[in-house]
């Protein structure tokens, strides 16, 4: 990370500021006065069990459902209360990646990875085919996964190709929905590497639901646990994983004691090894057919 | 553009502080800072240089072709993504500048540039032409042939089916019967009494010219009850069952519930096809003869204005002048439409392939060959009996 990034992260307003929120469905509460703060080129991660309200928070901070109660502010932006103008600005600076990639099933890899560009309508055409190849090779894809259609993909590529989309606009926000859920070992390992790069790259600010160790110990600032309704704890990996509460220890179980400052140092350092060499960014390695 | 320079005087500062979390973006400049020399500042992102692209790589080339040796100094650029190095890119020519000042986190966005990778074209459709048609008309052929082997298919398992009598869904055949039928009732009510009211109008209207009035009540029965009445019905259930059952299959193929029908050993003609076709098979008669009953609902109340034709004198004279062969026929015909309507959705909600799009033009498809398909169906049985009677 570049120091002086950091240094002037400070003073500034948080990208992210959940303030209170309240939601329930039906009379089923899902989150009571739940707060979160988000900095910038911060990179957070959501736990919480199945059922815990991750996904809806994800929502939430999308603007896709609305609290019943407090607020959420994005660039400091109250989604929801701001004038579509705002919203603009708050849109073309986020990425999405889904869950299940949501690519749009009736276009092209090319199409799909186009689409918010082209949308923007202020890119000259001649721009849009060099930035969708060049994200699509920093993905890890072929030039050849270009004219494939998302029926035709592997779930690996799906989530790749999602990224690709959602990193298309360069956001400086990027939300992460379960990115390494249903990659080999191998894989994971590689997009968590690509996050990395990305985040050293563009200075991102990342906000991901995952339940994968690994990537919790490679890329992420700080842990947010979501349970019993609330966040009940919010800060680095080492400090979280001795928590005293279930959830938390069966997520855990088992590296609790190697989750100290140092190994995690240790940890990240070891995936830098192999990562960068020679300066050009190492791509993703193709995954085994 | 020698002095291209002095297009851009160097704005003065602007307070960053509304660039706060980076919502907003600083202005991208570029300005001459001596002789050959250029100063790349601000913002070169996708948003801060919406709308500028074309103006900043005139700029940048102008200034290259002007002097090839000038120097470009990226020092004092605030952010850069990938969009705005692809501008510079572009506007030097795609390759580095022989003179260039970066910061040293800039040498990997350009270092992407160095391997260019064009996007693949597409291969190019058919044109119009001999090529396509034949095209075109063998996939028509290989809907013809899949919709024998469903038909096929069908007809084992029912043969199987009734073999053992446990595995008929009777559920699922009264709740097609349901939702193809009864749910169907005001729709066709509503259509079938105006259109009966219309036709009837147009037709008293002529034959008061010759003083034919009573005649109505023929032309109106043999038309209504053999052909007006069962096709009118068909079309509708067509378009309303049709497109609905074709979606229903079409879906479970994109959430892989038909794959996991057919890891479960369930057959997809006995539980989705089957009760399905036999379903609209028993209700569009019905459904028939509740339209026809409307049409000449419709048609007594236009020929009672019109003609001043007593409802019950109408009545009266149907049964004579209408041979109730021609009920026959028409529910005859009804049978088959609904099992022919019924069959065609499920073959294109069969072959939707996972997407969107695909999903859109299965529906599409099964509406418009299943309407086709019963007029063309009809006109045959006109030919066959032509002198049955009438």
């Amino acid at each position: 990370m570049n120091p002086s990034q950091t240094d002037i992260a400070q003073p500034m307003p948080p990208v992210i500021e959940v303030d209170n929120v309240t939601t329930a469905f039906g009379g089923h509460v899902i989150h009571r006065n739940l707060s979160l703060v988000v900095h910038r080129d911060e990179v957070v991660a959501l736990i919480g069990g199945s059922g815990s309200g991750k996904t809806t928070l994800l929502r939430l901070l999308l603007g896709l459902e609305v609290p019943q109660a407090g607020s959420v502010k994005i660039f400091g932006h109250p989604l929801g209360r701001c004038s579509a103008c705002d919203l603009e600005h708050v849109r073309y600076r986020w990425g999405v990646l889904f869950q299940n990639g949501a690519l749009f099933s009736a276009l092209s890899v090319f199409d799909n990875i186009a689409l918010p560009l082209r949308e923007l309508q202020s890119v000259p055409p001649d721009m849009v085919g060099p930035l969708v190849m060049l994200k699509l090779a920093q993905v890890g894809l072929k030039p050849e996964d270009a004219l494939k259609r998302p029926a035709e993909l592997s779930g690996g590529m799906v989530k790749r190709v999602s990224l690709a989309r959602a990193l298309i606009l360069d956001p400086q926000l990027l939300f992460l929905d379960e990115p390494t859920a249903g990659l080999d070992p191998d894989s994971a390992k590689q997009f968590v590497k690509l996050l990395r790069k990305l985040r050293q790259e563009l200075g991102l600010t990342v906000v991901m639901v995952t339940h994968d160790v690994d990537t919790l110990f490679a890329v992420v600032d700080r842990v947010a646990v979501l349970a019993d309704q609330r966040i009940i704890a919010c800060g680095p990996l080492a400090e979280v994983a001795r928590l005293p509460h279930t959830f938390v220890r069966n997520f855990f179980l088992g590296h609790a004691e190697h989750c100290a400052e140092d190994d995690v140092r240790r940890f990240r350092l070891s995936l830098d090894d192999t990562s960068d060499e020679g300066g050009v960014p190492a791509l993703l390695r193709e995954e085994p057919a | 553009m020698t002095d291209a320079g002095a297009l851009s005087p160097t704005d003065p500062p602007r307070a960053d502080s509304a660039a706060s979390a980076g919502s907003t973006d600083a202005e991208p400049r570029l300005h001459a800072s001596g002789a050959r020399e250029w100063r790349v500042s601000g913002d070169w992102t996708l948003l801060a240089l919406r709308g500028r692209y074309e103006e900043f790589r005139h700029r940048i080339a102008a200034a290259m072709a002007e002097a090839p040796d000038t120097l470009w100094d990226l020092r004092a650029v605030s952010r850069l993504d990938t969009a705005g190095a692809l501008t510079l890119w572009q506007g030097w020519g795609q390759k580095p500048p022989a003179r260039l000042l970066w910061q040293p986190e800039h040498v990997t966005l350009f270092a992407q540039f160095m391997h260019t990778r064009t996007p693949p074209r597409p291969k190019p459709g058919l044109r119009p032409g001999l090529a396509r048609a034949s095209l075109s008309l063998l996939a028509f052929a290989r809907h013809g042939v899949d919709v024998v082997a469903l038909l096929g298919r069908l007809l084992l398992d029912v043969g199987r089916v009734l073999r053992h009598p446990p595995l008929i869904g009777w559920r699922e055949i009264s709740a097609n019967v349901f939702r193809t039928g009864a749910q169907a009732l005001p729709i066709t009510a509503l259509v079938g009494f105006l259109v009966g009211l219309t036709l009837s109008y147009l037709i008293s209207k002529q034959l008061k010219t010759y003083g034919a009035d009573i005649f109505v009540v023929n032309i109106l029965g043999l038309a209504v009850l053999r052909e007006l009445g069962p096709l009118l019905a068909a079309i509708i259930v067509a378009g309303r069952s049709g497109s609905s059952m074709t979606a229903q299959i079409g879906v479970m193929r994109v959430t892989q519930e038909l794959d996991a029908l057919s890891v479960m050993g369930i057959s997809h003609t006995v539980r989705l096809v089957l009760p399905k076709v036999v379903g609209l098979a028993i209700s569009l008669p019905l459904v028939a003869l509740w339209t026809s009953a409307l049409m000449l609902l419709g048609g007594m109340t236009a020929a009672g204005a019109q003609l001043k034709l007593d409802p019950t004198q109408f009545l009266h004279l149907l049964p004579s002048v209408v041979e109730p062969v021609n009920l026959w026929l028409g529910w005859t015909k009804s049978v088959l439409f609904g099992g022919l309507i019924a069959l065609l959705a499920c073959h294109f909600g069969l072959r939707v392939t996972p997407n969107t799009e695909s999903l859109g033009q299965s529906v599409t498809q099964s509406v418009v060959s299943a309407i086709t398909l019963v007029i063309v169906v009809d006109a045959v049985f006109a030919v066959l009996f032509s002198n049955v009677g009438i």
